[in-house]
């Protein structure tokens, strides 16, 4: 997808004037980290688990290219095939090409953030092919046009009303007139419109959550069960998923399943969890003929051995974004690129380049939520600051914001001058602040005064007035 | 010819592991997954027979199923066909052409329609066995297989689940391990496994949690045998 | 997981006078003094020799800027200006966390400077957790008439674990009630560099704080940190809130001398 990450303060701008989005963003604000804290109170070994995964993926990731090798192994061994993409554009080929091969005409996909990253619904329609997204929300979006503001969640941005006006215009085999004031009258509609497609398809594509070593399987974690109606129906089931998701075993895929679901939406666990492992076999009654998976790496496998490594961990939970100050200000639409949140800011900048998506690593004020909750403990503040030095050593950073810093770092470095200069300029503006206790406006301050009043100094500074009241006492 | 993929990405990742000791490192990994040791598994995971089945039912209540346990396998036609009777369905049932399952006498009620095979469009109910049923969060596992088509748990609006009471078992670990103990020569791992807890649901439109979505909207669970005695 | 603060020092226990270094922080130096001189009372009345080496800031502001250069000369000064203390002590979780747990990070491929960050980061303490932890101080006699709503800053709860220790020590003051705001560990917005680089995420969510400061009905808000009051009182008085706004030194020392913050001397 097209990114918009470089006009960050101005998606902010216009997100914070949606009341529409506003009062969606207060709900799920309340509610996910509610659930999730509900969910966790309920598990003591929770953060102990916190640990386990953390272990399990770095594991994994220090082990990454044998694990990938025996993880191809094991799905050819049952079957299947093994596609590498080095980039979007290999990806898109790819699987442009195996629909192609499968002489399909629609596809049925199941949500998968590594399409979104790759760009691959347009792909595939440009070449005439159609695709229908089989998430609920994924398929508001698609009849609508937009992409999703959030990893798991992806139109919680959007109004029962909205869906239902989306409903009248594209659905028009229906009765204008017909029901659409409930949640429920919308869920049925699409139930019914879907399941046509899931039978009609010629082609399933799903993301996988993990990809298991040990047994060559994909592993898909769904609520609604489109998931599995996308991979089990149609002839060919292609995965489309990125290298950092194997892990060895299935004891270890089963602790991040433990972290997954709570972490996410605050359930014990997903109401799907589906493990596939090559086409069908002899004597099977249903099931995909050809199974293929698609790995991706755009630009992973360059973070490993770096410091940004540990963002390799992420299971794509949320839970960053769930709890994001931030996010819960402007919603996902803003940060302007597939991952939004916290994780966001640490992985966009990696795929699509710092002078692109240099905002967003700056967007945080490194409260330290986001750590707090991640299942497996990237230290996301961390990798934002990362990102940061890079932006810096590139020289990217706004000049006033880097003239100011260097500026005040020179007279910091100097404890007398700027002991000095903090004496006047403290004094100046205690005075002029004196009676009032505040400014509404300062020069240069436009950024504070916009959103706030800034409070007056005292006067004099603690140094001064200290050494000052030393003096007298002592001398 | 340029470099394959497969050959650039492997590459990368060999070259971001360079300091590691490679005969160690292949060795763990083969243990690793030769050994497939448990990480910690919670305490409540660990629970084993009829403390187990009180867990499972109390979690898969929670989420959504029903559970119902019945005595003996001779039971279950009339506790399917109640169920049927119960929720205005019309009595007719698409069952999974396992052995057990089709074992059982579903002649003692003769109303009672059983078709055999794959999951149809427009079949409503459908009666599958399951492999083991997980006590820590009320979780079904379920195999692929001839006797166990995949569409049955999830093209049908109502979903009822035939299980024996001692597959009931404390964590996912001890699922894996009885699924693992059926491994032979010719067939090893199934092409699918599910793990279902609950019916499907949603919360796509306005965070607001709704039952029924793609999959089943109705789970029904027959808990065979007595739940109370303990288990091995 | 949050670093609740335990000695580790030996050489000192709550019965000797260990030699106390305050880090005034660069916000109280220059915009706030009352709150150092709370700090030295509390310090002073809990058998603390304080002192006060010449210093300017921790480095916070570069650091998180991407400046590892400028970070490293500024933290530099402050291991220098603080050599001779049994602990440093900071009336802030902010500043104390850069130096706890950043310094190490600051100098870790440092092999001359980074022992040296390590001493420091090991007996540098937010105030009120010091006073608590590491002095044993439970009751305190100042007194303040008032309802107070504490504000959990964030460096100060998530990287040194400062969550009950302000409120054991505030049900403590004579006069005092303490209620909770809603969302207390959620963040105010302030964030250093971030409120003037993203002004209008920053008004969001301190205009969100402002509100559940007035939703509790208190007369006076406390936190730890200047940053996050500074916020909080600028918003406050932008949308004529009459809620007082101190440090919470301030009230735990019962020095109430200096006029709450943004408001004027009458």
């Amino acid at each position: 997808m097209k990114s918009t990450a470089h006009a960050f303060p101005e998606n902010v701008s216009a997100a914070l004037r949606d009341p529409q989005l506003n009062k969606a963003l207060a709900k799920f604000k309340a509610g996910f980290p509610q659930r999730r804290a509900t969910a966790v109170a309920a598990l003591p070994e929770f953060e102990a688990l916190r640990d386990e995964g953390k272990r399990i993926k770095d594991h994994a990731l220090a082990h990454l290219d044998l694990y990938l090798e025996m993880f191809e192994a094991n799905v050819v061994a049952r079957g299947g095939h093994v596609h590498w993409a080095r980039t979007a554009a290999e990806a898109r080929e790819i699987v442009l090409k195996l629909c192609r091969d499968a002489g399909a005409r629609m596809v049925t996909k199941g949500k998968s953030m590594v399409s979104e990253e790759v760009g691959l619904n347009t792909a595939l329609e440009a070449a005439g092919l159609e695709v229908v997204e089989t998430d609920l929300g994924e398929y508001i979006l698609q009849i609508r046009k937009e992409a999703p503001s959030h990893i798991i969640a992806p139109a919680l941005h959007l109004s029962k009303e909205q869906v239902a006006d989306d409903f009248r215009r594209i659905h028009t085999h229906l009765p204008h007139d017909r029901q659409l004031t409930e949640p429920a009258d919308i869920l049925t509609e699409a139930r019914v419109l879907l399941r046509d497609k899931f039978l009609q398809a010629d082609v399933g594509i799903t993301g996988a959550n993990f990809l298991i070593a040990e047994t060559g399987s994909t592993v898909i974690v769904t609520n609604e069960g489109n998931g599995d109606l996308t991979q089990t129906l149609p002839k060919t089931h292609i995965v489309l998923t990125s290298i950092e998701k194997v892990v060895p075993t299935l004891e270890d895929v089963s602790t991040l399943l433990r972290l997954l679901a709570r972490s996410a939406t605050g359930q014990e666990f997903s109401t799907y969890t589906t493990f596939s492992t090559g086409p069908r076999r002899p004597g099977d009654l249903d099931g995909p003929e050809a199974f293929h998976v698609v790995l991706v790496d755009n630009g992973r496998s360059a973070l490993l051995g770096t410091e940004m490594q540990e963002v390799l961990r992420c299971i794509r939970c949320g839970a960053c974004m769930n709890h994001c100050p931030v996010y819960h200000a402007v919603g996902g639409h803003a940060y302007g690129w597939v991952y939004p949140g916290p994780i966001g800011a640490v992985v966009d900048p990696a795929i699509l380049g710092i002078k692109e998506a240099g905002h967003l690593p700056n967007a945080s004020t490194f409260c330290g939520k986001c750590e707090s909750v991640c299942p497996v403990r990237i230290p996301l503040p961390k990798l934002m600051r990362h990102w940061r030095e890079k932006e810096f050593e590139a020289n990217l950073q706004p000049a006033w914001m880097r003239q100011g810093l260097k500026t005040w770092a020179w007279f910091a470095k100097r404890p007398a001058l700027y002991g000095a200069g903090a004496r006047v300029a403290m004094a100046a503006l205690g005075l002029a602040g004196r009676r009032r206790g505040r400014f509404g406006m300062l020069p240069l301050a436009g950024g504070w005064t916009s959103q706030r009043d800034f409070p007056a100094p005292q006067g004099r500074t603690f140094q001064d007035l200290y050494a000052s009241r030393k003096g007298r006492t002592h001398g | 010819m340029a470099e394959s993929a497969r050959d650039g990405i492997l590459g990368i990742l060999r070259g971001a592991a360079r300091d590691r000791d490679e005969a160690a490192a292949r060795a763990a990994v083969a243990e690793r997954v030769k050994g497939h040791p448990r990480n910690l598994v919670p305490a409540r995971g660990q629970d084993a027979g009829a403390k187990a089945v009180d867990r499972f039912i109390q979690m898969a209540t929670a989420s959504a199923a029903t559970v119902e346990v019945v005595p003996n396998g001779a039971r279950v036609p009339h506790a399917v066909a109640d169920y049927l009777s119960a929720h205005n369905l019309p009595s007719r049932v698409r069952v999974g052409p396992d052995a057990d399952l089709s074992a059982l006498p579903w002649d003692r009620r003769p109303t009672l329609e059983v078709l055999y095979g794959p999951a149809a469009p427009d079949d409503l109910v459908s009666v599958t066995p399951a492999l083991a049923a997980v006590a820590e969060t009320g979780t079904l596992m379920t195999r692929s297989g001839p006797g166990h088509p995949t569409t049955l748990n999830f093209l049908p609006n109502t979903h009822i689940v035939v299980l024996p009471v001692e597959r009931v078992v404390g964590s996912y670990e001890d699922a894996w391990d009885m699924l693992r103990a059926g491994f032979t020569e010719a067939a090893e791992f199934p092409r699918t496994v599910n793990f279902i807890t609950g019916p499907s649901r949603t919360a796509d439109i306005e965070q607001t949690p709704q039952l029924h979505a793609h999959g089943p909207g109705r789970l029904h669970i027959l808990l065979v045998g007595d739940a109370t005695a303990p288990q091995g | 997981m949050p670093d609740a603060q335990t000695a580790q020092h030996t050489a000192t226990d709550a019965t000797t006078r260990p030699r106390v270094g305050l880090m005034v922080t660069c916000l109280v130096d220059l915009f706030r003094p009352a709150v150092g001189f709370s700090a030295v009372k509390l310090l002073e009345d809990a058998g603390c020799e304080v002192v006060v080496p010449r210093q300017t800031c921790c480095g916070q502001p570069a650091w998180n800027s991407g400046d590892r250069a400028d970070t490293a000369d500024l933290a530099k000064l402050m291991i220098q200006a603080f050599e001779g203390c049994d602990y440093v002590v900071a009336p802030s979780g902010s500043c104390a966390g850069m130096v706890r747990k950043h310094y190490p990070e600051v100098f870790k491929d440092d092999a001359e400077w980074a022992p040296k960050a390590h001493r420091l980061a090991q007996r540098t303490y937010e105030l009120v957790s010091f006073l608590t932890e590491v002095r044993g101080v439970s009751a305190l006699a100042a007194r303040y008439p008032g309802t107070v709503t504490y504000h959990d800053s964030c460096s100060g709860l998530r990287e040194l674990g400062v969550k009950e220790q302000p409120r054991r020590l505030l049900r403590g003051v004579e006069g005092v009630k303490l209620v909770e705001m809603p969302d207390a560990e959620v963040c105010c917005g302030f964030g250093g560099t971030f409120c003037v680089k993203y002004p209008e995420i920053s008004g969001k969510m301190v205009g969100d704080k402002a509100a559940a400061i007035m939703a509790t009905g208190a007369d006076t808000l406390l936190a730890g940190d200047m940053g996050c009051l500074m916020n909080m009182a600028g918003r406050l008085k932008r949308e004529g809130s009459g809620v007082k706004v101190r440090h919470v030194a301030e009230v735990l020392a019962g020095d109430l001398s200096a006029p709450p913050i943004g408001e004027g001397q009458s």
